[in-house]
């Protein structure tokens, strides 16, 4: 720095010349525009936009002018820095988005590598099955009853008009419990839960039972010892078969789908009468009984249209008077499906044993089917 | 019940344009069920005609057999016009002779394709068929040699032998007994098309001398019992070609005259009869129960020793037949009998029903009398059965014996409009008196009531409501119109139903794969389990038959079922498998006596009690099982191997998802690993136990090691269930977190430590967490460090300087008082 000078100029001072200051930030500018990286923008800021860089210190100059330059100076030491800080900030946004771009482009993974470390569980398709169409009757207000499956032979024949000599009782192979004189036997039916309900509710009744019950059947593809049952029963003042048909045809399209429909076929219960067998309008080929356009007959129905589907019947008055109900005054119905068989012809099954045996890729399919 | 279509149309006049078919779907839906629809034509396709045999040279040839060479005429159905060259091995024909030919091209039963083939030196171009070459029956002595007028050569034979005759198989439901006879079958067919029925029962009953002498004791067993007598009847004469075709045709084997006209009879009528040869009888018939220790010989050659509730035919020897099961061997008709006694009689059901049953000795017989005969059949049927007899093995039928007499018809009185009522179709009173006439009933009306008197062959019609199945069937269950009824507002599923199907939602979504198994177990399965003979669940219910003898047991736990069904997951191939299972386990109360209570009303309160007392307690079970890795391996690393800590979590899951907090505490119990086995509490009730299973238990079950399992009470769980959860309260001040690590003995529980933190701590504790355990050469041998993160807050402030470490500390000394814990 020079001494005192008598022709001084403070406009005239060195770092503070228009062109010195234009080249100082000519020189940030072209640093900063050349940083490549943020490591080199790091620099470019220290060098040229740091306390020590030069047009910061051409700033502190300004102090020492006088003070009718020091407002054309501070205009263009400031613009200068505001150019340079423009610059810093535009360049790191660029460089910030570039590094951005690279670190998440050299994160990518393969999104197709396997997820699943936890094994998926699923319920049985039998469980499901049951809730769904248990579902289906409590939407129209039925409540869903229960009872044991050791019953007291009592209430799982006599009282269902089933008595102890007739001839249906030896087709209900029934498992006997030890001692004869227990009198209790695996129930052969969801029906003692008939007897069950009409001596612990007052009509009316609304009711539908899920449960699993035993015949000594041998297990092969179509027959188990243990199977399940879906029952209805409803008394009700005035109820009649028609009653009876209109729930099923209601079931039978809540689990089937719209058009599917029953057929009642005379039939012999002895704790109904009359009685019917239940056929259902066969889903896959629609009661046609042909498939591929009527080339071949219906595997599902074996080409008959209809599909066995269940019984049912008016509640034997004699089973009312047994059950405490007055048959003056209160009529009722009731109606019985194999769950098992509903799963088999619905979905397929094609072996009842895959039922039972537990194999997980027999449930696994259903999922957490609802 | 097998009926041949010819058959029925012997006693209806069906109208001409009625297929087969249609037939079977119209008693179908009037209740005799279709089961199957066969024809022999359906097992035949053709060429097969009728063919004139125009010579025959029989010829011997080096193996020693003699063949017929035959040119046999079959018009142009060969195509030319020319005699057709057969070779046939059967001698029972001559030139002259119509026959039925099968030409090349034709397939016979079994898949038997004819073409024309090199034989016996001669090129033999289709075959002369026998009868059982048809299928139409055992014949194989010669072939079919058709009369004269039967047709002309080249005649379709199809035509000419009926092969379109189908036959119908019905199942025949328990209650219309009358349908297993072609009688029964035929009215029903007659009711489907609203056409005449001939009676093949309605026949005059002249008067005859007495035959063989009868008596009977026991007139409630055996209301009605008819001997007619043949004489000189010919044992050699052979069965007709027609009837032992009827009888194949539905299902029974022709075996000789004799037997044949009584089966007849009985498929024809449905009353089963017998044939004794008078012989052998020694003195009168007598119906009486048995005296206990008798013994009897039955046709089928089994030596049986009778009981005093056995309803016997006996003579003067002793028994000679089992009344409405079986005859005896020592009576029955032989080859050499020509003195016959025909018995048909009416027997008690239930008699015959308990006799077939204490026997085992289902029979033709015994499955028409105990659903129910008609009473008025016997003296019409033994009539038949003699007649028959007479007219096709010679000989003369003579005096008939009667004793007893059929019951009255029974009366049924119901209101006019039930059926309409209770079907709710619309039925006029009109149409409900025809239709119960159609069927046979005859009635009367009186104001609004109709009286019925039920026809002798519909025992099953006793009360109002059989009237009103029998007037619905006979209108159509398809004209049954569909009506949903309206219930009353219901509650929807009850809180345990709801909470029952969430423990199989949350396990399934847990990773665990739900079974069903069955609940028959035996000694292997506790054997396995490792259960000590003093173990609560070795107690079980049993089956009196049980399907496996090895099984006889209901179960008392669910594991066997789902170690089972683990094991057979293993077994095929699955390495990481989870599995649950909910379902009832049997215990019993050892007042296992269920009364039987009388029909007429309901149950008095204390019979009702005594019915609920005496079945059995059968608490829903919930088990899980898991062997293998509960994370799998994969490219993350190595997974997580399934342990005891896996079967705790999962009853706590399950738990949890019921708003219940479950307690653990350390157990010993079969068939875990008694060191790694947790006995799970809720306020202080044990519901079950889980952890690892015994490595015994894990070969036994064909586990790998340290497979894993729990077992609780389902219904005992769900008792605890929150049904109203109370609002939460939570504090926004900040949070004070302190960590500790306190080494205690190793034997000392980590609850237990827990515990005395939580109370040690006071009310500023918000949470504590184990987050770690440290075994090692730092604490020294058999002690371990249990690092737990204390959380304090307050609800109305920041904590203060100090505050959360003097409850820190306050926690660290109530540990070190309960437990023996040292701070590290």
């Amino acid at each position: 720095m020079s001494g005192p000078n008598s022709d001084y100029d403070p406009v005239e001072v060195t770092p503070l010349r228009a062109d010195e200051v234009e080249a100082m930030r000519d020189a940030a500018l072209a640093a900063i525009e050349a940083a490549a990286d943020l490591e080199a923008l790091k620099q470019a800021r220290l060098d040229h936009a740091g306390d020590r860089s030069p047009l910061a210190l051409a700033n502190r100059e300004i102090g020492a002018l006088p003070p009718q330059a020091r407002k054309e100076a501070g205009k263009r030491v400031g613009q200068a820095r505001g150019a340079v800080n423009q610059a810093l900030a535009a360049r790191l946004a660029v460089l910030e988005a570039e590094h951005e771009e690279r670190m998440l482009a050299e994160e990518r993974v393969d999104v197709t590598l396997p997820t699943d470390r936890r094994p998926r569980g699923a319920r049985h398709p039998i469980t499901t099955m049951s809730e769904r169409i248990a579902d289906v009757f409590v939407a129209m207000g039925w409540e869903v009853a229960e009872g044991p499956q050791v019953e007291a032979e009592w209430l799982n024949f006599d009282a269902l008009n089933l008595g102890p000599d007739h001839p249906a009782r030896t087709m209900q192979d029934t498992f006997w419990l030890e001692p004869a004189e227990a009198a209790l036997v695996l129930r052969t039916h969801t029906s003692p839960v008939q007897a069950r309900t009409m001596l612990t509710r007052e009509p009316p009744i609304y009711v539908v039972c899920p449960g699993r019950v035993y015949r000594t059947d041998e297990i092969d593809a179509t027959h188990s010892p243990v199977f399940h049952q879906v029952e209805g029963l409803v008394i009700d003042r005035g109820i009649t078969m028609a009653h009876l048909k209109g729930s099923l045809d209601h079931f039978a399209t809540a689990m089937f789908g719209e058009g599917i429909t029953t057929r009642f076929r005379p039939s012999y219960f002895p704790f109904t009468e009359p009685s019917a067998e239940v056929d259902l309008v066969c889903f896959v080929c629609r009661g046609t009984g042909t498939a591929d356009g009527g080339a071949q007959s219906c595997r599902t129905c074996r080409g008959e249209g209809w599909i066995e589907w269940g019984g049912c019947g008016v509640v034997n008055p004699r089973v009312l008077v047994a059950c405490g109900v007055d048959p003056e005054t209160w009529t009722g119905f009731a109606f019985g499906m194999g769950i098992d068989r509903t799963l088999m012809f619905r979905h397929g099954v094609e072996d009842m044993r895959d039922v039972f045996e537990g194999d997980v890729r027999f449930a696994q399919p259903f999922g957490v089917e609802i | 019940m097998r009926a041949p279509v010819s058959w029925i149309k012997e006693y209806v006049a069906l109208p001409d344009d009625v297929t087969t078919e249609e037939l079977a779907r119209r008693l179908t839906m009037l209740g005799l069920k279709l089961e199957s629809l066969t024809s022999p034509a359906d097992s035949i396709t053709g060429p097969l005609v009728v063919g004139r045999v125009l010579s025959v040279e029989a010829e011997t040839h080096k193996n020693g057999k003699t063949v017929n060479w035959c040119t046999v005429d079959v018009a142009d159905a060969n195509g030319t016009g020319e005699p057709q060259g057969i070779v046939c091995g059967a001698h029972n024909f001559a030139a002259g002779d119509l026959v039925v030919v099968c030409l090349p091209g034709a397939v016979l039963p079994g898949n038997f394709e004819i073409a024309a083939r090199k034989t016996y030196g001669h090129v033999s171009a289709g075959m002369i068929c026998s009868a059982r070459e048809l299928g139409l029956g055992e014949d194989h002595d010669g072939i079919i040699v058709l009369p004269s007028d039967a047709g002309e050569p080249g005649d379709d034979a199809f035509a000419v032998l009926d092969l379109h005759d189908a036959v119908i198989e019905f199942e025949i439901n328990p209650d219309r007994a009358y349908a297993l006879s072609l009688r029964g079958i035929a009215r029903e067919a007659a009711t489907a098309f609203d056409v005449p029925f001939s009676d093949p029962a309605e026949r005059d009953l002249p008067t005859y001398g007495e035959g063989h002498p009868v008596v009977v004791d026991d007139p409630e067993g055996c209301p009605v019992f008819v001997a007619r007598t043949v004489t000189g009847f010919d044992p050699t004469a052979p069965t007709p070609d027609w009837m032992a075709r009827r009888l194949t045709q539905a299902g029974m084997r022709p075996i000789s005259l004799g037997v044949d006209v009584s089966n007849y009879v009985m498929l024809e009528l449905g009353q089963p009869n017998h044939a004794y040869d008078r012989d052998r009888l020694s003195g009168p018939i007598r119906v009486r129960r048995a005296e206990p220790g008798e013994r009897l010989t039955t046709l089928d050659g089994v030596r049986r020793t009778l009981t005093a509730e056995d309803l016997l035919i006996a003579d003067d020897s002793g028994p000679i037949g089992l009344a409405g099961v079986m005859g005896g061997e020592h009576t029955e008709l032989t080859g050499t009998s020509t003195e016959i006694v025909v018995e048909a009689a009416h027997f008690d059901p239930v008699t015959i029903f308990r006799g077939q049953r204490r026997h085992k000795l289902p029979s033709e017989a015994s499955k028409r009398f105990e659903r129910g005969v008609d009473p008025e059949l016997p003296a019409r049927a033994a009539d038949r059965v003699a007649e028959l007899l007479v007219r096709l093995g010679g000989g003369s039928a003579e005096g008939r014996t009667v004793v007893g007499e059929a019951p009255p018809r029974r009366r049924i009185v119901a209101a006019l409009d039930l059926p309409a009522r209770i079907t709710g179709i619309e039925i006029t009173a009109e149409t409900t008196v025809e239709h119960l006439e159609r069927v046979g009933c005859e009635v009367t009306v009186e104001g609004d009531r109709l009286t019925a008197v039920v026809p002798p062959w519909r025992p099953d019609l006793t009360d109002p409501y059989d009237l009103v199945e029998e007037v619905a069937r006979v209108v159509g269950y398809d004209r049954v119109p569909s009506v949903l009824p309206t219930a009353p507002a219901g509650r929807g599923l009850t809180p345990e139903q709801k909470l029952r199907r969430r423990v199989g939602l949350t396990l399934a979504g847990a990773g665990f794969t739900e079974t069903v198994s069955y609940p028959f177990v035996g000694a292997a399965d506790w054997a396995d389990l490792g259960l000590a003979e003093s173990d609560e669940r070795r107690r079980t219910l049993r089956m009196a038959n049980p399907l496996n003898a090895e099984e006889p047991e209901l179960t008392s736990t669910l594991l066997p079922g789902v170690l089972r069904a683990l094991g057979r997951n293993v077994g095929r191939g699955a390495s990481d498998v989870a599995l649950f299972e909910s379902g009832l386990v049997f215990l019993p109360s050892g007042e296992e006596a269920a009364p039987i209570l009388g029909v007429e009303g309901r149950p008095t309160a204390e019979e009702w009690a005594a019915i609920e007392k005496a079945v059995p307690f059968q608490p829903l079970h919930l088990a899980v099982a898991l062997a293998g890795r509960r994370e799998r391996a994969g490219w993350w690393g190595e997974g997580r191997a399934a342990s005891w800590a896996d079967a705790i979590d999962a009853v706590r899951e399950v738990a949890e998802a019921l708003g219940i907090e479950i307690e653990t505490s350390a157990a010993s119990v079969a068939p875990w690993h008694p060191g790694r086995c947790a006995e799970v509490r809720v306020g202080g009730q044990v519901l079950g136990h889980a952890g690892e299973l015994h490595p015994k238990v894990c070969a036994a079950f064909g586990l790998p090691a340290r497979s894993a399992a729990a077992e609780i009470d389902l219904d005992a769980l769900l008792q605890h269930a929150v049904t109203v959860t109370p609002a939460p309260r939570f504090s926004t001040y900040p949070v004070a977190k302190e960590d500790v690590a306190l080494v205690v003995d190793a034997e000392v529980q980590a609850a237990a430590v827990e515990a005395a933190l939580r109370e040690g701590a006071g009310e500023l504790l918000e949470s504590v967490r184990l987050f770690d355990v440290y075994v090692g050469d730092q604490v020294g041998a058999g002690r371990k460090s249990l690092a737990f993160a204390l959380r304090f807050r307050a609800p109305d402030r920041t904590l203060g300087e100090g505050e959360a470490a003097a409850a820190r500390d306050a926690a660290v000394a109530r540990a070190a008082e309960q437990c023996g814990a040292v701070q590290r």
